[in-house]
């Protein structure tokens, strides 16, 4: 450092320094930030003070500084300070981002729990015996039919996810064929209560079951009325089994035969969309814009042995599966299968939570 | 029955059916994919089509008594019984002397 430049920032201290104590003088310094470097570097040591709470240092404390850090350039200087602002800004953007999104889930939640109480007060009226089409609104049935539904679904989960996992321990506890069999039926007897409890929201509604909205987003992607197709599990667990030569003979032609039992149901699906269309369209007209609509009624019930018949190709193809295997290879394949359908569930969360990651 | 007794002794596949029910429908493509041609026998268009159905129902074939599925001459069940047996592989094995060699 050259003494010219000493002198200039000597003197520069000197003018401002003199009156007044250093905290005021960062204040003074903000809107002359850019016009004097030697009040730049002041600004900059006056900011590291500040952030470090020490009030002790001397007048003469920053001026010591002040040679020191005369030597560091002050476009870093300045673009440090730049970047800073940046980082606040941007701080206050996601403050501001995250504290909007808190702000709606805490109404959704409120939304929830009144929904939840309603829901509640249906189903505790269901089972205290009350005629649920005496609770006295259009559609009570049905309305109850469906929230016994949700509650029995969602605990129907719960228990399948705990089955899955005693499973899994069983399994690598080594545990004897016997036992392992009589977890597997044990499972198996689970999967059977899930075909009885959509047996009866089928009869209650069977638009609601085949909408498929009491599934997650994703298991939705993969619905066919109203449930999975038995074949596309089948070919997702098959190869996560070991089996002999001819369990994968007979497991291929198992799923080529619930292929085949998909397609004519399909196809009977077709028709029925067709029919109800045509009687839909067809039906007498009766005057102020109602239509004769007992014939549509009549392909609505139709809609009910179907879904129905779609389970019970599910439930008979899980059968067959497991009948063709050993006992820890059935283990295995309801391990894999329960695992599965938890893995599409938890990736409905993941896929809802998206939106809702920091910037 | 004397209908269903000659219907079914003369038809290697009988399948006792109404116009619209969709599940008969499904019951008989489902035979059409492996291969055979079964006799579709529509109550609905039978005038003693009430008759049939009546002689279904005490032969075991109740809610719905249609499909009504006979196979070389005895009574298969509905569509819950086909699909089983095909799950199984016993369906092929059953219309197998029936098939067409196209």
């Amino acid at each position: 450092m050259n003494s010219s430049s000493t002198q200039y920032l000597n003197s520069k201290r000197m003018e401002v320094y003199e009156p007044m104590n250093p905290f005021s003088m960062w204040g003074d310094f903000k809107g002359n930030i850019y016009q004097d470097a030697a009040m730049i570097i002041e600004v900059d040591a006056k900011l590291e003070n500040q952030l470090s709470e020490d009030n002790s240092h001397t007048t003469h404390g920053p001026s010591n500084q002040c040679d020191q850090e005369a030597s560091k350039p002050v476009d870093k200087v300045l673009r440090r300070l730049a970047q800073n602002r940046e980082a606040a800004r941007k701080s206050r953007l996601r403050k501001k981002a995250y504290v909007q999104q808190l702000e709606a889930s805490r109404l959704k939640l409120l939304h929830l729990e009144q929904e939840l109480e309603q829901t509640k007060a249906q189903c505790a009226l269901m089972r205290g015996g009350v005629n649920a089409s005496q609770l006295g609104f259009p559609g009570a049935a049905t309305h109850a039919g469906i929230a016994a539904f949700e509650i029995e679904y969602e605990q129907w989960v719960d228990l399948q996810n705990k089955k899955t996992n005693n499973l899994k321990t069983a399994l690598n506890s080594g545990m004897d064929d016997t036992e392992l069999d009589r977890l597997v039926q044990d499972a198996l007897n689970h999967y059977a209560n899930l075909f009885n409890i959509k047996a009866t929201v089928a009869k209650a509604d069977v638009c609601y079951l085949i909408s498929g909205v009491w599934k997650t987003s994703i298991e939705r992607l993969f619905l066919w009325i109203g449930g999975f197709r038995p074949s596309e599990l089948l070919k997702v667990l098959v190869p996560q089994l070991q089996l002999l030569d001819h369990q994968s003979h007979d497991l291929y032609n198992l799923i080529q035969a619930c292929q085949q039992a998909e397609d004519s149901l399909s196809q009977g699906m077709e028709k029925l969309q067709q029919t109800l269309a045509e009687a839909v369209a067809c039906g007498q007209a009766l005057g102020g814009g109602c239509y004769e609509m007992r014939n549509a009624m009549d392909k609505l019930e139709e809609l009910v042995r179907l879904v129905i018949q779609a389970d019970y190709v599910r439930h008979e193809t899980l059968q067959q599966t497991l009948r063709n295997l050993t006992p820890r290879q059935a283990a295995q394949g309801l391990i894999s299968l329960g695992e599965y359908l938890q893995r599409l569930r938890d990736l409905s969360s993941t896929w809802a939570m998206r939106l809702c990651e920091p910037a | 029955m004397d209908k269903i007794e000659t219907l079914t002794s003369e038809n290697a596949i009988v399948v006792f059916s109404k116009s619209t029910c969709c599940l008969c429908y499904a019951v008989t493509i489902l035979f059409k994919e492996l291969g055979v041609e079964p006799l579709i026998h529509e109550l609905d268009h039978d005038p003693e089509g009430w008759e049939i159905e009546k002689a279904l129902v005490n032969q075991g074939c109740n809610s719905p008594p249609v499909p009504a599925v006979f196979i070389g001459g005895k009574l298969v069940g509905s569509t819950n019984e086909v699909m089983s047996l095909h799950l199984r592989g016993a369906l092929i094995p059953l219309i197998r002397p029936y098939q067409s060699l196209a």
